[in-house]
């Protein structure tokens, strides 16, 4: 492992030390705990509160700040924070109209921000909850969790976010919010495995000659390995699972969003992007908006993944609001 | 009877376990989840075990329901909820207690699963802590029941702890994060299941080593 560290039992905090440093205008630490809140904490709107491990940077905390989030808490490295973090993030962005949680589909998170929504309640603030799951590799089926959270996440910030900064009530903005994740799909392709500091190692192996289909945003493996094909055949088949889950008919308007793991340079990122235009063009399914960069990562993995978010008026309203956040304007 | 002593050496030893394991439940866990098992619950009871010495005058409730809190807010991840709620829950069985009888005992455990299963809503067979967790109790009951010591008993439960464990190697998990490898997950033992039976060998020890 080769990595700009100091110690692997504080890497998360030095981090977060760092972004604070940076960014002192967008966001503030709240003393003694793992929480980032928006340094302009904005009245009379419902607060939205999203977290999930470290790891996945500029996620969470990269996206507070006006039109998305209010509260990030970035718990330890791929690891939900606990509920007394959450609670306090809760509290400290409360304004009063409530506040929205927007969980990843993964257990740990879902356990972890259910138990904070609980302690929030029985201090009277009104939580509501909405949980993404856009990742089209996992099978929605009994026999599993169901679909993880991943990528179209932070579109979920965007437009609910913007929703919240119009004054909504709670119940609008979690309807927008579900509105979104109904839309949203996410397929992932990875590389190369990224090493968690702590543990020290890759996550899993991959041979030069191998990429890992259908893979999470925390190292885990995918469902899938094959040899690795050109750019333009790994695009055709993400786009053909997500597409065949989506299901857009000609003359339908999409957001693309091409998120890079973190190892992964945007030039390759372009790359993917062109076949996926290309791809979306044949179908007549327009193209509304484009987004390509690292917006959730999994630390050192290399890869990447495609989104595509099916719009409506109001989705295509909200999506072109004014953001303002380190990792993210409009 | 269990006194207050054993119970505090039975969370020390546990914690050491967690410590010693650190690497193999990491391990395990990076075969079909994120890799991360390991290190959390070492996190956590690096924390319980820093909490323990303040806890020396309290009941044995108030100190597993410390234990819990505790896990809750370092742990993380599925199983500090998980770990976490099963202390506390044990803890509320056992009001003002400063000893426990094997009923006592086997309370307190079918109150954690209990927790668990509220929490994680998952049922046995799903790849979970639950395939160690609910072979173990039985086995103690069971061993009780025929009137045998405790310590004899979490022997016995010791081992359907094992039991557990392999099976979940033979298993598809359905909850967690290993759910979605889906058939990709059979083979690998549950790093959950494997952190719950030490918890069973944890308590075997602390009983043996007060010469019950
Ligand atoms: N619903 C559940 N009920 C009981 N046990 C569960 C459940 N879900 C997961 N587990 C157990 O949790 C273990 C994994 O714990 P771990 O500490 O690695 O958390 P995690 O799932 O990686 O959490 P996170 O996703 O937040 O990192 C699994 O091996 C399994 O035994
Ligand atoms: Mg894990």
């Amino acid at each position: 492992m080769k990595k700009f560290i100091n110690d692997v039992e504080n890497v998360e905090n030095e981090m977060l030390e760092g972004i604070v440093l940076a960014h002192p205008e967008y966001v503030t630490r709240l003393p003694g705990f793992d929480v980032l809140v928006r340094t302009d904490k904005k009245v009379g709107k419902v607060a939205i509160v999203s977290g999930g491990g470290s790891g996945h940077e500029p996620a969470h905390g990269g996206f507070v700040g006006k039109g998305m989030l209010d509260g990030a808490v970035p718990g330890a490295i791929f690891t939900s924070p606990t509920p007394d973090q959450v609670f306090e993030a809760i509290k400290a962005v409360d304004a009063g109209k409530g506040v929205l949680l927007v969980v990843k589909n993964y257990t740990g998170d879902i356990m972890n921000f259910e138990m904070a929504a609980e302690l929030a309640e029985a201090e009277g603030i009104k939580v509501a909850n909405v949980v993404t799951n856009d990742d089209v590799a996992v099978e929605d089926s009994l026999y599993t969790t169901g679909r993880r959270g991943v990528a179209g996440t932070i579109l979920v910030h965007k437009i609910a976010g913007a929703k919240a900064e119009t004054g909504a009530s709670i119940e609008e903005v979690h309807a927008t919010a579900e509105k979104v994740i109904a839309n949203v799909r996410t397929m992932g392709v990875a590389l190369k495995p990224c090493t968690v500091p702590a543990a020290g190692k890759p996550g899993f192996e991959l041979s030069d000659e191998e990429m890992e289909l259908g893979i999470g945003i925390h190292g885990e493996p995918g469902t899938e390995r094959k040899p690795i094909q050109k750019a333009d055949e790994i695009v055709n088949y993400l786009m053909d699972r997500i597409l065949k889950d989506m299901k857009p008919v000609a003359g339908d308007e999409v957001a693309v969003m091409i998120n890079g793991a973190g190892a992964t340079p945007p030039m390759e990122l372009y790359i993917l992007n062109r076949r996926v235009q290309q791809i979306l063009a044949e179908k007549g399914v327009k193209v509304f908006k484009t987004f390509v960069g690292d917006f959730m990562t999994s630390i050192d993995m290399a890869g990447a993944s495609i989104t595509l978010l099916k719009l409506d008026a109001e989705l295509k309203e909200l999506l072109l609001a004014e953001a303002d956040t380190i990792a993210f304007k409009m | 009877m269990a006194t207050k002593a054993e119970v505090l050496d039975f969370i020390r030893i546990y914690g050491d376990k967690m410590a010693e394991h650190r690497q193999e439940l990491t391990d395990f866990d990076q075969a079909i989840g994120d890799g991360d098992h390991g290190i959390n619950m070492n996190r956590g009871f690096k924390a319980v075990s820093e909490k323990l010495p303040t806890l020396g005058d309290k009941n044995i409730d108030d100190i597993l329901k410390a234990v819990g809190m505790t896990l809750v807010s370092t742990v993380g991840g599925a199983s500090g909820p998980l770990y976490g709620t099963a202390f506390m829950k044990a803890g509320t069985v056992l009001k003002g207690k400063e000893e426990l009888s094997d009923q006592d005992v086997i309370s307190a455990f079918e109150e954690g699963v209990g927790g668990i299963k509220f929490r994680g809503k998952a049922v046995q067979g799903e790849k979970t802590i639950l395939d160690s967790m609910i072979p173990a109790i039985d086995a103690i009951k069971k061993s009780i029941s025929e009137g045998n010591s405790m310590t004899v008993a979490l022997e016995a439960g010791e081992k359907a702890a094992w039991e557990g464990v392999e099976y979940t190697k033979t298993i598809i998990a359905t909850k967690g994060r290993a759910s979605y490898l889906g058939e990709r997950s059979i083979g690998h033992q549950d790093p959950g299941a494997t952190s719950m039976a030490y918890l069973f060998q944890a308590a075997k020890e602390a009983a043996k080593k007060s010469g019950k």
